[in-house]
């Protein structure tokens, strides 16, 4: 029904467009000069005018039409539904629903056929009023447009307005909804708090929540309390991104010195591409690349000097992740070095001054802040990680800097967290908000952080 | 143009073995001396084989409608063009009487002897002070600290450029107005003691004002360094050199006084330039 409705509409709107095109010339006699706006605008003004605001009822009734029925069902039968619970309620508007509008009926009694009866009358009510207003409005819309269409009628900034007008409106959607999402994990989060006092969470330093026993929702113990501490998974988070980091960051940098100073245009064109496949590869296939070959690897050379390395590392899952974030250093990189100035490098040339001596002293300090924004993606990236960590790194939570070990991450505990059954109000579930909160913070902190960096390092250059 | 060997007495008292100085037939001494000089970018010839000398202590200018070689003719005193990758170079460059293109020539010693400055003042985004310090840092010419800030002042101050700027050493050079630039980039090239200072077209990006300065500042260079300007204006030509070198198509087409070349050219080509018949 909605999409009849949204389709007319379009072809009114094409309609509309057309008309208001002819009307235009029309009115202007085929002089094109005298009119303010072009007969383009015209016809945009009069199919926005005549579709806009029937398309927002109708997007407007897709939206409450439901509520208000079952609203209006309910107090029609509020004999029948006095007595059921919050579940017993939504299981019998849905089989109301299901007799009235087809669908598959639990089991039927005839406190429900009454109420679909409710439903059925409802909507075919709510469909003629509906109708008659689109009707109207469309109706409305050409009537005064057409009227409104005369040679100094300013269509062009109608049109321009209402175009800034969606423009706004995206943006709000993307900016409430990660509104949105912040505060749900907040608010998720404050509940996990009420059980688990914060500073246990933030400063304990055990973390195993799968002894978490039986009911550690609501009758938390006191034990409870000892089992959130999040500081093993930030260790293991950082051990593992700082094992990241110390591989990509040389690597990818010096790739892009390479890349954008010394490599010919023949191998810079493969070479760069063949980089940023590395960024192409699904981080499973690294996951396992990094269980099965790496952290064996690592292992038996462990074993070959006399040290104990145990079968999942961080030292594994680290110089994977690293391969991985090396495309984002050296590619970003490479574009910022690139964009220095050659006649900074001639400068410096003309001083004498050799080509490395030219990188390190003028190019790399002018390219700063880009590297160091490339270079904070990239950690970014590598917190974020999950894949991974999971195959390589295991889920032991051991509070240890030593790369041979096995450890955790943030990520991959609120995965383990979230697999299986699950309460959506134990202890267990909501720690997933608050360490998804905690990792917000992380990056935020550190994109605040690069921000910040950046503008003080930013050198004017043109 | 007649070539004549000399021996300069005073150099008697050098204790290394170098032989003495070309010097021109008027007893000018040559500082640098391009034979046969042939450019190819690729498989364009960009110079078609020019014969230019340059004068100690003077002022010399490149002029010529845009795309006639200046500025190539310009890079190849301080093999400049070595950056370009498909730039190649023929025929002989002396600078006193080192081949500049043997193989054997260090172009980091080649550059610190003949500096640079370029069209577009690109001052490094670093300090004042850092621009300033970059040449003899890397060159090592400061022993101490003392010595550098030393080293910077005067340059500076040589420049025209240190009542302007002494009190914000250490803000960055890309602040300073345009003229400023051009003048904390000359600084830049003295500061490595450089001989001869080579300009291309250093005040097409500034405004009068600006540029009488900086050609007030070249006149002044000249008691110390050797000067070759590429210049796109006349006027200029005539007020800063004392020799022009005129360019047409990747050939020389007449050097000599400045003077003469605006008064009495003996080419009819570099008469319609002369005129603005062209170019
Ligand atoms: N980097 C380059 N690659 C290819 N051709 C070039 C390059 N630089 C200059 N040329 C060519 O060489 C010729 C001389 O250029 P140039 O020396 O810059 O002239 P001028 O400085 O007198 O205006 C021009 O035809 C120009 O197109
Ligand atoms: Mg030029």
């Amino acid at each position: 029904m909605f999409w009849t409705y949204a389709a007319l509409l379009l072809l009114v709107f094409v309609a509309a467009n057309v008309y208001g095109r002819f009307r235009a010339l029309q009115v202007a006699g085929h002089q094109l000069s005298v009119l303010h706006s072009r007969p383009t605008y015209h016809g945009g003004y009069l199919a926005i005018l005549s579709t806009l605001p029937a398309f927002v009822l109708l997007i407007a009734w897709a939206v409450v039409e439901p509520r208000m029925l079952d609203m209006m069902v309910i107090s029609a039968n509020a004999e029948v539904i006095e007595g059921l619970s919050k579940p017993e309620l939504q299981a019998f508007l849905r089989d109301a629903r299901a007799i009235a509008f087809g669908g598959i009926v639990a089991f039927s009694d005839a406190g429900k056929e009454q109420a679909a009866e409710v439903f059925a009358s409802l909507a075919q009510t709510s469909f003629v009023l509906k109708s008659v207003l689109m009707v109207g409005l469309v109706l409305g819309g050409l009537w005064y447009g057409n009227r409104a269409i005369r040679p100094t009628m300013r269509a062009r900034h109608f049109v321009e307005r209402t175009v800034m007008g969606l423009l706004i409106l995206c943006s709000a959607v993307a900016i409430f909804t990660t509104i949105g999402i912040v505060l749900s994990l907040i608010f998720e989060s404050l509940m996990f708090f009420r059980q688990i006092p914060i500073l246990d969470f933030v400063f304990g330093t055990h973390w195993s929540p799968q002894s978490a026993f039986e009911g550690a929702g609501a009758e938390h113990g006191e034990a409870n309390t000892k089992i959130f501490g999040a500081i093993p998974l930030l260790v293991g988070t950082m051990l593992i991104t700082a094992i990241a980091i110390i591989v990509a960051a040389p690597i990818g940098l010096l790739s892009a010195i390479y890349l954008s100073d010394y490599a010919s245009t023949p191998v810079r064109a493969i070479a760069k591409p063949v980089l940023e496949i590395l960024a192409g590869i699904p981080t499973v296939v690294y996951g396992f690349f990094a269980a099965l070959t790496v952290a064996p690897f690592i292992r038996g050379w462990g074993e070959s000097i006399g040290l104990s390395v145990s079968s999942e590392s961080a030292l594994a899952a680290g110089l994977v992740m690293g391969i991985m974030i090396i495309p984002f250093v050296s590619s970003l990189s490479d574009d910022v070095i690139n964009a220095v100035p050659q006649s900074l490098r001639d400068g410096s040339a003309g001083l004498g001054a050799t080509k490395s001596e030219t990188i390190r002293r003028v190019v790399l300090p002018a390219a700063l802040p880009g590297i160091v924004s490339a270079l904070i993606l990239a950690i970014s990236r590598a917190i974020g990680e999950t894949m991974i960590v999971v195959m390589a790194a295991g889920l032991a939570a051991n509070m240890t800097v030593n790369p041979l070990e096995a450890v955790t991450t943030v990520t991959v505990q609120i995965v383990t967290l979230l697999v299986g059954d699950q309460e959506f109000d134990s202890a267990k579930t909501l720690a997933a908000f608050a360490l998804g909160l905690l990792l917000f913070c992380i990056t935020l902190a550190l994109n605040i952080f690069a921000l910040r960096v950046v503008k003080k390092y930013r050198e004017q250059y043109d | 143009m007649a070539l004549e060997m000399t021996t300069d007495t005073e150099s008697a008292m050098d204790t290394t073995i170098s032989a003495p100085p070309a010097v021109s037939a008027e007893g000018e001494t040559l500082k640098m001396r391009g034979r046969d000089v042939k450019v190819f970018y690729g498989d364009k010839q960009a110079l078609h084989g020019v014969d230019l000398d340059v004068r100690k202590n003077q002022v010399t200018a490149l002029i010529g409608p845009s795309g006639c070689g200046k500025s190539t003719f310009l890079r190849c005193l301080n093999r400049m063009n070595d950056t370009i990758d498909i730039c190649r170079v023929e025929g002989d460059i002396l600078l006193d009487n080192d081949d500049v293109y043997d193989p054997r020539i260090d172009v980091v010693e080649l550059r610190a002897r003949v500096g640079m400055v370029f069209q577009k003042p690109n001052p490094f985004p670093k300090s004042i002070f850092e621009n300033v310090a970059y040449g003899p840092r890397i060159h090592g010419l400061a022993q101490s600290k003392a010595d550098l800030e030393e080293i910077v002042a005067s340059s500076l101050q040589r420049a025209g450029l240190f009542e302007e700027v002494k009190d914000r050493l250490d803000e960055p050079g890309t602040g300073l107005s345009g003229g400023q630039q051009q003048r904390l980039c000359i600084a830049r090239a003295i500061a490595v003691s450089p001989e001869v200072i080579l300009m291309d077209e250093p005040c097409s990006a500034l405004d009068p004002i600006a540029t009488a300065k900086v050609e007030e500042l070249i006149d002044e260079l000249r008691q110390n360094y050797t000067i070759v300007i590429v210049t796109h204006s006349m006027q200029q030509a005539a007020r800063v050199s004392q020799r022009t070198a005129f360019f047409h198509l990747g050939t020389l087409v007449e050097e000599g006084l400045t003077n003469d070349i605006f008064t009495n050219p003996k080419d009819q080509r570099t008469q319609d330039y002369i005129t603005g018949r062209f170019g």
